[in-house]
């Protein structure tokens, strides 16, 4: 069984302009221990999706089902959820700069999550924060608990918030584009100690980003995202191989080949829907080179091609004809 | 640290300076008749000058400002026109009272804003937060005189018709006499400034949670799993704070010199009704006297502002 599922979670803000449906019925699986690669534009809805899960989207309205273990946690009281932040999903963030309190000390910020879900003292709490500083390769770990986020630089603050969300080794870490504020050189030392932990902690990771390099690294599992929805859900190697839907075939294709700098998205022409008004039927059309009429009239379902594992929003065949570009770059 | 304390203690005495000489300066302008006043309506221009020379006002300008200066260092700011009494007497008799009230005003409106600024910023748009905006801002629409006018005709004047004595008509009992008589006097007039004042510090509190409230390591501290409680309070107003405390510095420091008609509405001998009185008297030793003080406030508290500043924000570091 899975650890965490989320069942057709749907999520908007009301706002003056209109009702924003920044999150439209998405659904995946995280099985215990693996990682799973959240991917789609900016807007796409993937922070607001991921917030969601232990409701840190204060004001939005909240549908469908995110369940930890079998629980609920969108029915949950805020005390059963409070015991679930923190201590079973942690989170990092992509600025880990605004992300760390300013007025406090390193230390005091890990000793705080530590006693918030353990009855120990401050001095036991402080020796665990400067382990853990330890842990993810911070130098001097004992005097720079008493540092202020400021006098860290950006690669090692994103150490600080990985050793504050691992702290009580949750097992599940949401990592919102943890690495996208930082240099390509820092990245990899940041992605390469969320991976250690990873295998020492066995935490399941969910991994936001827009850099399919990153999900090449580190995914089991794809989940493209459009518009607040799912289009394509599949294994790493499926959806680099055998992708089906064409936002992904899009992402894929636009990938820089290897060797260039940095493997960030370069876009796709147009832009996505308003979250306000997204049009009927598939959310993709006005971009989509394969449109035809059905398309922006009935949305498409969800459907499993040969992998049962691999689902893709789409109306074309299962066995449409695919660019060979993308797999190359893949 | 020390080396911003000298050189701000060094620009706040010359501020200090600057600003003897513009009383002084404006004190000559405007023609004075203090020793005619003091001789009485039939004195020979004999007796005029007499009194003018006792009290030094038959010496030019510069050599008065000198001669002050001089005494002012040794601590002397000298004597009140009327009644030879050393400045720094009538001082030290003002001063704790006028510290009576705002200090005392002071701690009851910082923590009336405050509260309200936080319940306000923590339910925006509820029916909490338009009723403590309304409140604050009827207080604050209001004209000081007439608040504190109401205030004792509710709690002396209809009290008191009922056989409650528990506040004063006004006047002033020193602490160290009775304290309870103290606080009887104190109450009103504290109640009256402090809800002039809560109004700003409300809304500032408001503005600065709501930011604060906004900002990515709120989200950092919600995921933590601690309580909203302690979101709100260790990790938000720890960070709204700041505009707070620097606003609370300067308002205090201005509060030193007086709180003029407060002081006067609850017959409080503070130094703005003392000052008061020296300006239509026309009395320069006591108007210089208190015109020090407070600026010499307002400088401190600026300093002890900046300080505090440091001392809230790690970031800020003193130079
Ligand atoms: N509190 C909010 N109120 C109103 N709209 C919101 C709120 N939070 C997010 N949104 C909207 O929801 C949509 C999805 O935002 P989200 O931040 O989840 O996108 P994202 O995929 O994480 O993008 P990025 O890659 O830029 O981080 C956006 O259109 C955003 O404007
Ligand atoms: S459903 Fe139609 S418009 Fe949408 S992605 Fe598939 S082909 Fe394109
Ligand atoms: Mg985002």
């Amino acid at each position: 069984m899975a650890l965490l599922e989320v069942e057709d979670l749907r999520v908007s803000f009301d706002t003056p302009d209109g009702v924003v449906r920044a999150v439209r019925g998405l659904s995946f699986t995280l099985a215990a221990g693996s990682t799973l690669g959240l991917v789609g534009e900016s807007g796409s809805g993937k922070s607001v999706a991921v917030q969601t899960i232990t409701r840190l989207t204060r004001g939005a309205d909240v549908g469908g089902r995110v369940v930890l273990d079998g629980v609920d946690l969108l029915t949950a009281n805020e005390e059963e959820l409070r015991e679930v932040r923190g201590a079973r999903i942690g989170m990092i963030f992509q600025d880990p700069l605004s992300s760390l309190h300013p007025y406090h000390r390193i230390g005091w910020q890990i000793e705080e999550i530590i006693r918030a879900h353990e009855d120990i003292g401050r001095a036991a709490a402080r020796a665990r924060a400067a382990d853990l500083l330890g842990l993810v390769g911070i130098p001097r770990p004992e005097t720079r608990v008493d540092d202020y986020p400021h006098q860290f630089s950006g690669g090692m603050r994103q150490r600080v918030m990985i050793a504050m969300a691992m702290a009580l080794s949750p097992e599940v870490l949401i990592a919102d584009e943890p690495t996208t504020a930082l240099d390509v050189t820092v990245q990899a030392q940041v992605l390469d100690v969320m991976r250690r932990l990873q295998e020492e902690f066995g935490t399941a990771i969910i991994m936001v980003t827009h850099d399919l390099g990153v999900i090449a690294e580190l995914a089991d599992d794809v989940v493209v995202m459009y518009a607040g929805a799912a289009m394509e859900r599949a294994p790493r190697r499926e959806l680099f191989y055998r992708y089906h839907h064409p936002y992904t075939e899009g992402l894929l294709t636009s990938l820089p080949l290897r060797g260039e700098a940095s493997g960030r998205l370069r876009p796709i022409p147009g832009s996505p829907p308003s979250l306000i008004a997204v049009p009927p039927g598939c959310p993709f059309a006005p971009r989509c080179q394969y449109a035809f009429e059905r398309c922006s009239i009935t949305p498409p379902l969800a459907a499993v091609l040969a992998d049962p594992r691999h689902q893709s929003a789409c109306w074309l065949p299962a066995d449409r004809p695919r660019q060979e570009s993308a797999e190359e770059a893949a | 640290m020390a080396r911003f304390l000298i050189r701000r203690i060094l620009q706040g005495i010359v501020v200090l300076w600057l600003i003897t000489v513009a009383v002084f300066g404006l004190f000559f302008v405007v023609p004075n008749d203090v020793a005619r006043t003091l001789a009485g309506r039939q004195a020979t221009p004999e007796t005029i000058a007499l009194i003018q020379h006792r009290l030094g006002l038959d010496q030019p300008v510069w050599k008065q400002y000198l001669d002050f200066v001089w005494r002012a260092l040794h601590g002397d700011l000298g004597y009140d026109y009327y009644h030879q009494v050393p400045v720094t007497h009538i001082i030290a008799q003002a001063l704790p009272i006028t510290l009576s009230l705002a200090i005392g005003a002071s701690i009851i409106w910082l923590v009336l804003g405050v509260f309200n600024g936080v319940l306000s910023a923590t339910h925006p748009r509820s029916l909490e937060d338009r009723g403590l905006t309304a409140f604050s801002l009827f207080f604050y629409s209001m004209p000081p005189f007439l608040l504190g006018i109401l205030l004792l005709y509710v709690f002396y004047y209809q009290l008191t018709l009922r056989g409650v004595t528990w506040f004063p008509a006004g006047g002033y009992v020193p602490f160290a006499q009775d304290p309870t008589a103290w606080f009887q006097h104190m109450v009103l007039p504290w109640i009256t400034l402090a809800l002039l004042l809560a109004a700003t510090y409300t809304r500032l509190t408001r503005a600065s949670m709501l930011d604060v409230l906004g900002e990515d390591y709120i989200r950092t501290a919600r995921s933590k799993g601690i309580t909203e409680r302690r979101v709100i309070y260790r990790h938000g107003l720890r960070a709204a704070l700041t505009p707070v405390v620097t606003q609370f510095g300067i308002d205090l420091g201005q509060l030193v010199g007086g709180a003029v008609v407060t002081e006067t509405v609850f017959s409080l001998p503070g130094l703005g009704n003392t000052a008061v009185d020296a300006i239509t008297r026309q009395d320069l030793p006591v108007i210089i006297g208190i015109v020090l003080v407070a600026s010499a406030a307002v400088v401190i508290a600026n300093i002890v502002v900046d300080v505090a500043y440091a001392a809230l924000d790690p970031r800020v570091r003193l130079h």
